[in-house]
């Protein structure tokens, strides 16, 4: 059951991806939603999960771009596991300490899939400082805020019931 | 129980995502011969899920639209601010039926002007990744389209296609950092190739610096390519600067705005020199 919510959770990223640089959001190209929902995965359920999630997800950001197969397969794995790794040894409750952890995924991703295409000897990427550096930012923002909002729901239903007078 | 196993050892299971990976990338990288079972099959998919994506976004659009105007009719104090409302809406509406129609008329000219066999075709989803620069097309291998054909607009040339599915295509945007075309200086005929770089800007490459290239010079396709006919706008000359290897550093502005790409035409007429069969690299 929990594959499936996660394997929904990536294919609606992946959806919302297109359809939000498509159609709607000016800029939204900056953020990596499918990255964010890795990381999200990587830090709840792990470095296994999280290992999973970024392969498939890699593989299928693969699939519908126009570079190789395989390279952000292989960025998103390792991030993946990385993260899921450094969410259980350390306490990543917090949300600054989330942001950070958002931002340097982001920062690992980026190093991973452009190091990989120029030791490959197949791209060049001429001052992706600050491309990078707006990314991470980004993606840290959304991580954060989604992951709240994530906390914050099912909450919310106990305590609109916890505030409501009990009926004689 | 052998899966339970897996998950106990994650060092395993890193290494081995890692092989997987790097045989799958070695694959290509070793034997470029065209796109691999995995992707055109898991386009296959996802272009049905954007298309259908598509048609719940705008049936939800309807319906929204729909219950607030009922909603609003219901109240008699407003009604005269809903009639100024709706004709409001009815005027805009009327704007982008004209703007669509305008966009339209635009491409049926470029269509008849170029005299090429082409496919008009809507933009349906942007990039799934912002590492690449591709929008998907409601057209597909079915309405005759293969890779390697060239798209264009009214405004000059877009990109190629790169994974036509049955009925929707990827296309690869021409700032991509993988896309090149052939190309020469309109007015000083002056041959280079044109590479994207990711960003706004293209890069025109392999340009002597003793030729006569200017700010303000017109990009147009070489045609040498076998994908772009000739002749076709990609973009004018923003900066020229010396390089360091006997080649100009030339900064190129496309002149099709890809943020607000709608409708494209594919050229399914392939350019002299390659045939509708060539299996390409």
């Amino acid at each position: 059951m929990r594959g499936v919510v996660v394997a929904a959770a990536l294919a609606l990223a992946l959806v919302l991806q297109t359809l939000l640089t498509g159609l709607v959001i000016r800029g939204a190209a900056a953020l990596d939603l499918v990255l964010i929902v890795v990381v999200y995965v990587a830090l709840t359920r792990g470095p296994v999960t999280g290992l999973v999630a970024g392969t498939v997800a890699g593989l299928a950001q693969d699939a519908l771009g126009s570079g190789v197969l395989g390279i952000g397969g292989l960025a998103k794995t390792i991030v993946g596991f990385a993260v899921g790794v450094v969410g259980t040894q350390f306490i990543v409750s917090a949300p600054l300490s989330r942001l950070v952890v958002f931002a340097m995924a982001t920062v690992l991703h980026a190093a991973l899939f452009m190091g990989l295409y120029v030791g490959l000897g197949l791209r060049s990427f001429p001052s992706p400082f600050e491309a990078v550096a707006t990314q991470a930012v980004g993606n840290a923002f959304v991580g954060v805020v989604g992951f709240q909002i994530i906390e914050w729901l099912p909450g919310l239903a106990e305590r609109r019931r916890a505030r409501r007078p009990l009926k004689r | 129980m052998a899966i339970a196993d897996i998950r106990q050892r994650p060092g395993v299971l890193f290494v081995s995502a890692i092989l997987l990976h790097v045989v799958i990338i070695s694959t290509q990288v070793n034997a470029p011969s065209g796109r691999p079972l995995l992707s055109a099959l898991t386009f296959g998919v996802v272009g049905e899920v954007q298309r259908a994506s598509m048609g719940v976004v705008r049936g939800v659009q309807g319906a929204w639209g729909g219950y607030v105007a009922l909603h609003e009719v219901q109240e008699e104090n407003a009604r005269l601010e809903q009639q100024v409302q709706t004709l409001q809406v009815r005027l805009q509406e009327q704007r982008a039926m004209a703007e669509r129609a305008q966009s339209l008329r635009q491409l049926l000219e470029l269509r008849e002007r170029a005299g090429l066999d082409t496919v008009a075709a809507e933009v349906i989803a942007g990039p799934a990744s912002p590492d690449f620069r591709t929008v998907t097309i409601d057209r597909g291998s079915r309405e005759g389209l293969a890779a390697d054909m060239s798209v264009i607009s009214p405004a000059g040339v877009v990109g190629r296609v790169i994974q036509p599915s049955a009925r929707a295509a990827i296309v690869q945007l021409i700032v991509d950092r993988n896309a090149a075309a052939g190309a020469l200086i309109e007015r000083s005929r002056v041959q280079g190739v044109v590479l994207g770089v990711g960003s706004e800007t293209l890069q025109l490459e392999y340009v002597s610096d003793t030729a006569d290239v200017q700010p303000g010079d017109l990009v147009v396709t070489s045609g040498i390519d076998g994908i772009h006919p000739k002749g076709f706008v990609i973009g004018t000359v923003d900066r020229v600067d010396a390089g360091t290897n006997g080649f100009h550093v030339i900064a190129v502005r496309p002149a099709v705005d890809f943020s607000r790409l709608e409708e494209v035409l594919v050229v399914v007429t392939p350019p002299p020199g390659r045939a509708l069969t060539d299996p390409g690299p």
